[in-house]
């Protein structure tokens, strides 16, 4: 298996799937089999859906009765949970969701400039940076966090987004560099060629042919980013010390803080409100998350 | 496949380019790469080589959080946090933590995912729906959201113990218990296998029809045909996620954090390495020792990750 081949048949739009050529499997193997594996689903999803219908329990059944099958629901949870820290949830949702455009937009322009030099282009020290760059990707972060962070600090950018946010503007998220580029090596070279030929510089084959024809390896950075960002905890423990700053993630913490061990029911509620965009973004992703998962195959 | 791949590659070409002479090739597009490239040069400057290099410094230094190091310069102190590092029984703590959640939950999770990935190949009925639930969990088990919730699971009166109650077993409180409190991270961990067999059902797609097809006009069985022809040419990557999964997981933070509620506890049981280090270095304010333990686990990484190189001689197959 030659295993350049290989990732851009996964990264281009998807080849013909493999035929059945066992068609006549016989029936009883199958049931069991499909038995096992949605009793393996399950399992696997049963705590969030109790996580889910909990959250609509009041709070003195939540414990008492750990079915997922009640009559008694109520909304009460989401009320309470929404107003129940310094300030309303939507607050941290809001910061969430700014950091979250922020790194998206930075890691749609910062890395496709990058990929397009290195899938495209001709130049010296090419296989030296290229590979700079994909040991990046393995790079633990822990050893440029105390630098990092005391950039940052002499910066005064402490509990603001910047440090969240403009690092991605210099495609400090090597693999999504990565991903473009096993993109980009896929498109067909003569589109590149009559484009040369018609006398479009570097920068306009970049914009008008690179980009369009690269949307799927775009919309799979975004969705990346986006689930990356938003449930990212260590980031705004490090840079977010006032409450009114908070992402979504940071304020849930709080909730096991101030628990006056009673109130499940509005950290689950809020738990759920926290899930929902990144199962959002699952949906309507999903194609584009399998596709560049399978590409690259980080998480 | 991968990243790992390209790198193999590079480096076996640079290899082979070495000894004899080097095939002249034109480079045109010198000014224009540079620019499109000077963004992710500033940034790998900036925020990864940089820090690299100064944290390597701070490590011999007495550099404190609190003060500034432009102001008061940090003292070189020589190796002191090195020796103070490998004499101190938290410290080891924390590592062997981090090593034995590797160990344990790595494995099993690849194994898990391989196994579904057999399950669900070829185009059976419903592959999409249970791609899907499968791969869900690890898309939100990064989350607080999740970490809150598996407290509860795992909690003296959560499902995992109401569950065992059925079969009149009275379970123990997961949570806060030493003995038990490291093991349900692990499940946690385990939980999210869903990112591997998404992998491992692309990989197995490579795999030709034909020589499955071959070999069993050649008399090979169902059995056979796995450890003679599938698992052979899916070894490159197995290897590829057990490189980057033990990389991850020695990176472990957030689940520890939010399970354990920033302590590490009960009894330093769940201090994983990198939540040890966050103490160290933003709690105590320790940044000196915190980059010494930084550039260890630098060391430790890269070590892990040259043993799996070279143990790959032995059980990986590369056909080129």
């Amino acid at each position: 298996m030659t295993t350049e081949q290989s990732t851009l048949k996964v990264a281009a739009p998807s080849g013909p799937r493999r035929s059945g050529t066992k068609r006549h499997r016989r029936w009883l193997p199958s049931i069991f089999k499909h038995a096992a594996l949605i009793a393996g689903s399950l399992l696997m999803i049963y705590p969030l859906i109790w996580l889910v219908v909990s959250s609509f329990k009041p709070n003195d059944e939540i414990f008492r009765n750990l079915s997922i099958f009640t009559t008694n629901l109520t909304v009460q949870n989401y009320i309470d949970g929404w107003n129940d820290l310094q300030f309303p949830f939507g607050l941290f949702l809001l910061n969430s969701t700014v950091i979250s455009v922020g790194a998206i937009v930075g890691n749609l322009l910062s890395c496709s400039l990058a990929a397009y030099a290195f899938g495209r282009l001709k130049f010296r020290g090419r296989n030296l940076l290229f590979a700079l760059m994909l040991l990046t990707i393995m790079l633990p972060f822990q050893v440029v966090l105390v630098p990092q962070f005391t950039i940052f600090k002499e910066l005064g950018w402490l509990n603001t987004f910047l440090p969240l946010i403009v690092p991605k503007f210099f495609a400090t998220d090597a693999f999504f560099v990565f991903l473009m580029v096993q993109f980009i090596r896929g498109l067909p070279n003569e589109i590149f060629e009559a484009a040369r030929v018609d006398g479009a510089g570097y920068f306009r084959t970049y914009r008008q042919i690179t980009l369009p024809l690269m949307i799927p390896a775009l919309a799979t950075t975004a969705i990346f980013t986006f689930i990356w960002t938003w449930s990212d905890f260590f980031g705004p423990l490090l840079y977010l010390r006032v409450p009114q700053l908070f992402s979504a993630s940071l304020a849930l913490k709080q909730f096991l803080d101030v628990q006056s061990s009673s109130d499940y029911g509005s950290m689950f509620a809020m738990s759920v409100v926290s899930l929902l965009p990144l199962f959002a973004a699952f949906l309507i992703g999903q194609k584009y998350l399998i596709k560049g998962f399978a590409t690259t195959g980080m998480k | 496949m991968s990243g790992l791949g390209e790198l193999r590659t590079l480096a076996v070409n640079a290899r082979r380019n070495a000894g004899g002479r080097r095939i002249k090739e034109k480079m045109p597009d010198n000014r224009a790469a540079f620019l499109f490239l000077l963004p992710w040069m500033i940034g790998i400057a900036v925020f990864s080589l940089g820090p690299i290099v100064a944290s390597l410094y701070l490590s011999f230094t007495n550099y404190n959080l609190l003060r500034s190091p432009l102001e008061h310069p940090p003292k070189f102190i020589g190796a002191g946090n090195y020796l103070r590092m490998f004499t101190d029984p938290a410290f080891w703590n924390s590592f062997r933590v981090t090593v034995e959640f590797t160990v344990i939950s790595v494995p099993l999770l690849l194994a898990l995912a391989l196994l579904l990935a057999l399950v669900l190949d070829r185009g059976m009925r419903g592959l999409g729906f249970y791609r899907s639930v499968f791969y869900l969990p690890s898309l939100l088990g990064g989350s607080v959201a999740v970490a809150i919730l598996w407290r509860q699971v795992f909690g003296k009166n959560g499902l995992v113990n109401a569950l065992l109650g059925v079969f009149g077993i009275d379970g123990p409180g997961w949570i806060g218990d030493p003995n038990f409190s490291l093991s349900t991270i692990m499940v946690l961990h385990i939980w999210t296998f869903g990112s591997p067999l998404i992998i491992f059902l692309a990989g197995l797609r490579q795999i030709p029809d034909m020589f499955h097809e071959a070999a069993a006009v050649d008399g090979a069985g169902k059995v056979r045909r796995f450890f003679s022809i599938t698992l052979p040419l899916l070894t490159p990557v197995i290897f590829f996620n057990l490189v980057l999964q033990m990389i991850f997981s020695f990176q472990t933070f957030t689940q520890a954090y939010v399970v354990s509620g920033g302590t590490g506890g009960p009894a330093d049981s769940t201090m994983f390495y990198t939540l040890f280090l966050y103490r160290i270095g933003f709690l105590q304010y320790d940044m000196g020792y915190a980059s010494a333990m930084a550039w260890f686990l630098l060391i430790v990484i890269a070590a892990f990750t040259g043993f799996n190189f070279w143990l790959s001689k032995f059980w990986v197959f590369y056909d080129d």
